[in-house]
């Protein structure tokens, strides 16, 4: 039998409270969103490296992922639409030792930050990139994304999309990323210990993190945020090592979850190096 | 290690002396695209900058040249990029970034003849009106045009001594003609170079105010890693950096970042004389139609016309008080610029309608000749 909870106890600190700002709680993501559980995992993540938090910086774009930075008490840049990741790079070019995560969501990393992200995947520039995907515009309205699936309605399609979104793995994959995994935000523990692996990781890693907006996208696809939970549940697949090209986001078929790649490849700042200052890295 | 200052004469173009000031200065971290006529900045950096332990990268468009000499900017690294009119346009978004979170970084403009694509090869000054307002929103920036390619070494380094000063992007505002052509570029001894660097906080991390101004205006700056756990954002902040949207913070913020500016004008504005003293007409020229301007002045002065020139070095902020205080003194001023009046207008709205200003101008691709200035001083006054 439960006991009732103590009204007088003193409240249990947060586990994660070390690495939030908690002068910033509340924070802004609606109920029912999955950003929050996609946050906890990432923090977790980062805790799990024992890396001393100083030796991070965190970077966000914009929109409702976005605002991710502002929550994390380490070094943290909310940057212009799009661009996370030439922040990110311009940090890890000048400073190679600190660990650099890009928190931020589909719209901002794959349409208007579509060239950056290839391109920093080309380089195997070493970074974490992590990406709330929840296949719409959350925070200007629930427009059509580049990730949104074909068919589903959104503020500006409201008859239906008529294009076809990308499968982001298989984006990250041709371009060059060489650590490449796919968790919804209800497989907390699996995101967490991919969001620490990535971080050991060197090079480019990729982590696609599948989460509920309830409030753009839920709503006018006559989905509620415990719907997509379901699916997340009961229509998912993992697979680890799954062929990139087999990854897209279809229900009916099955989602595939896992890590898909990780390959050793020197990354942009070790090559730099090598070409640059060889006598400093010949052993 | 090769050395950091090249001491010592050497004949080279303004756009590689570009590159030797920042490498003097202390740039650590060069974000570019190619783009012509600024290429040569690049090219050169790239050269040199591994030679000095710094970095260069070559980044997929100018967005992320921009964007990525910010994050190189938060590590501590004195950072740089450099264009040209297409390239600048794309820029603007983050430069606004820049000021708002009070970035030091410094971005060079090699202007070529414009709109659009343009003249690649050919000089223009017509990006001034742009560097002031490109980007949204209100803001003061600092805009320096050099005239040679000695002073695109020299103004380099200035101009990195004033973006860490007022923790700010700078601009040098140069031009196709003043970017090619080879002069002599005089490199002093390395101390004897002054080069600042942005105040580091001190005292109780868990007090420390990201934003919070110093005596100048202007809040010390933390490297990432150094434990302050900064936040920056591009929206409206407070002094602790956290966004907060209010209409008073707005202002709070808004008074601080216009303020550091407009309250150091005197610090700022660099400016230079020619003949001035008994002047009846004033030419207002900067950058590379400055060099036209001074043989106008020799020129009209054999004719007996009592002309002058005041060069801008700073264009922005811009000399009002120096225009302002000049226009009760004389007939009246002329500015030549490769451009269709930009500068101008502000030359006008100084001297407040108190005696005629005439603009020439010349929409890009050549300088402008001496006689069309000698022409308007002629029949203008
Ligand atoms: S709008 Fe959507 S993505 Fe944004 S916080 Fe609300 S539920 Fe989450």
């Amino acid at each position: 039998m439960t006991k009732n909870p103590d009204k007088s106890a003193t409240c249990q600190p947060h586990p994660l409270e070390d690495l939030v700002r908690m002068d910033r709680i509340p924070h802004i993501w609606c109920s029912g969103c999955g950003i929050g559980s996609v946050f906890t995992s990432c923090l977790t993540g980062i805790r799990q490296t024992g890396i001393p938090y100083n030796q991070f910086a965190m970077v966000s774009g914009i929109g409702c992922s976005g605002r991710g930075a502002g929550y994390i008490n380490i070094d943290s840049f909310h940057t212009t639409h799009g661009r996370a990741i030439p922040f990110a790079t311009g940090i890890k070019t000048a400073r190679p030792d600190l660990n650099v995560v890009v928190f931020s969501g589909d719209g901002d990393l794959f349409a208007i930050g579509g060239n950056h992200f290839i391109h920093a995947a080309r380089r195997n520039m070493d970074i974490t990139v992590i990406c709330v995907n929840n296949l719409t515009y959350g925070m200007t309205g629930g427009q059509v994304a580049a990730t949104t699936p074909h068919g589903a309605k959104s503020s500006t399609t409201v008859a239906g999309n008529p294009e076809t979104p990308f499968n982001l793995p298989l984006l990250a994959y041709a371009s060059g990323a060489t650590y490449i995994a796919r968790w919804t935000m209800l497989h907390a523990r699996d995101l967490a210990d991919t969001v620490e692996e990535a971080l050991n990781h060197r090079g480019f890693s990729f982590i696609e993190a599948l989460s509920p907006c309830p409030i753009n996208f839920g709503r006018r696809n006559k989905e509620t945020a415990l719907d997509t939970l379901k699916k997340y549940h009961e229509k998912t697949i993992i697979k680890n090592g799954a062929n990139p090209a087999e990854l897209d986001i279809d229900y009916s078929r099955g989602v595939i979850l896992g890590k898909f790649v990780d390959i050793d490849k020197p990354t942009h700042d070790e090559m730099y190096r090598k070409m640059y200052w060889p006598q400093e890295t010949t052993e | 290690m090769k050395p950091r200052v090249l001491t010592g004469e050497h004949f080279m173009n303004g756009d590689v002396a570009c590159a030797e000031g920042a490498i003097a200065a202390g740039c650590k971290f060069f974000g570019g695209y190619p783009i012509t006529p600024a290429t040569e900045v690049a090219e050169h950096i790239s050269v040199r900058l591994p030679h000095v332990g710094g970095t260069y990268i070559q980044m997929e468009d100018e967005i992320a040249a921009m964007t990525s000499i910010l994050g190189g900017a938060w590590t501590g690294v004195k950072s740089m990029t450099a264009t040209s009119g297409p390239g600048f346009s794309l820029m603007m978004e983050t430069v606004g970034l820049a000021v708002v979170t009070e970035t030091p970084c410094v971005v060079v403009n090699v202007q070529r003849a414009g709109p659009s694509t343009g003249l690649p090869t050919q000089g223009a000054q017509a990006d001034m009106m742009q560097v002031r307002w490109g980007s949204h929103g209100d803001y003061e920036i600092i805009a320096i045009a050099p005239a040679s390619p000695q002073e695109m070494f020299d103004l380099t380094i200035t101009a990195f001594n004033l973006s860490e000063t007022y923790r700010t992007p700078v601009f040098i505002m140069s031009d196709e003609i003043v970017g090619h052509m080879s002069e002599k570029v005089v490199i002093p001894e390395e101390s004897r170079i002054r080069t600042v660097s942005r105040p580091k906080p001190s005292g109780r991390r868990d007090r420390f105010r990201l934003y919070k101004p110093g005596a100048n205006g202007v809040a010390p700056m933390p490297a990432i890693g150094d434990g302050y756990n900064v936040h920056v954002t591009g929206l409206t902040h407070d002094e602790k950096g956290y966004p907060v949207m209010s209409v008073d913070t707005q202002k709070e913020m808004m008074d601080r970042l216009l303020g550091k500016i407009r309250n150091n004008l005197d610090d700022i504005i660099m400016t230079e004389g020619y003949r001035l003293e008994d002047a009846e007409i004033v030419i207002v020229s900067y950058g590379v139609s400055s060099r036209t301007s001074y043989t106008t002045v020799d020129e009209a002065r054999k004719m007996g016309i009592r002309a002058g020139l005041l060069r801008l070095i700073t264009v922005w902020p811009f000399p009002e008080e120096k225009i302002r205080r000049l226009a009760g003194q004389v007939k009246g001023f002329v500015t030549v610029e490769i451009n269709m009046g930009q500068i101008s207008r502000e030359v006008q709205r100084c001297a407040g309608g108190q005696v005629p200003t005439y603009s020439v101008g010349h929409p890009g691709g050549a300088i402008i000749p001496p006689d069309d200035v000698i022409q308007v001083l002629r029949e203008g006054f």
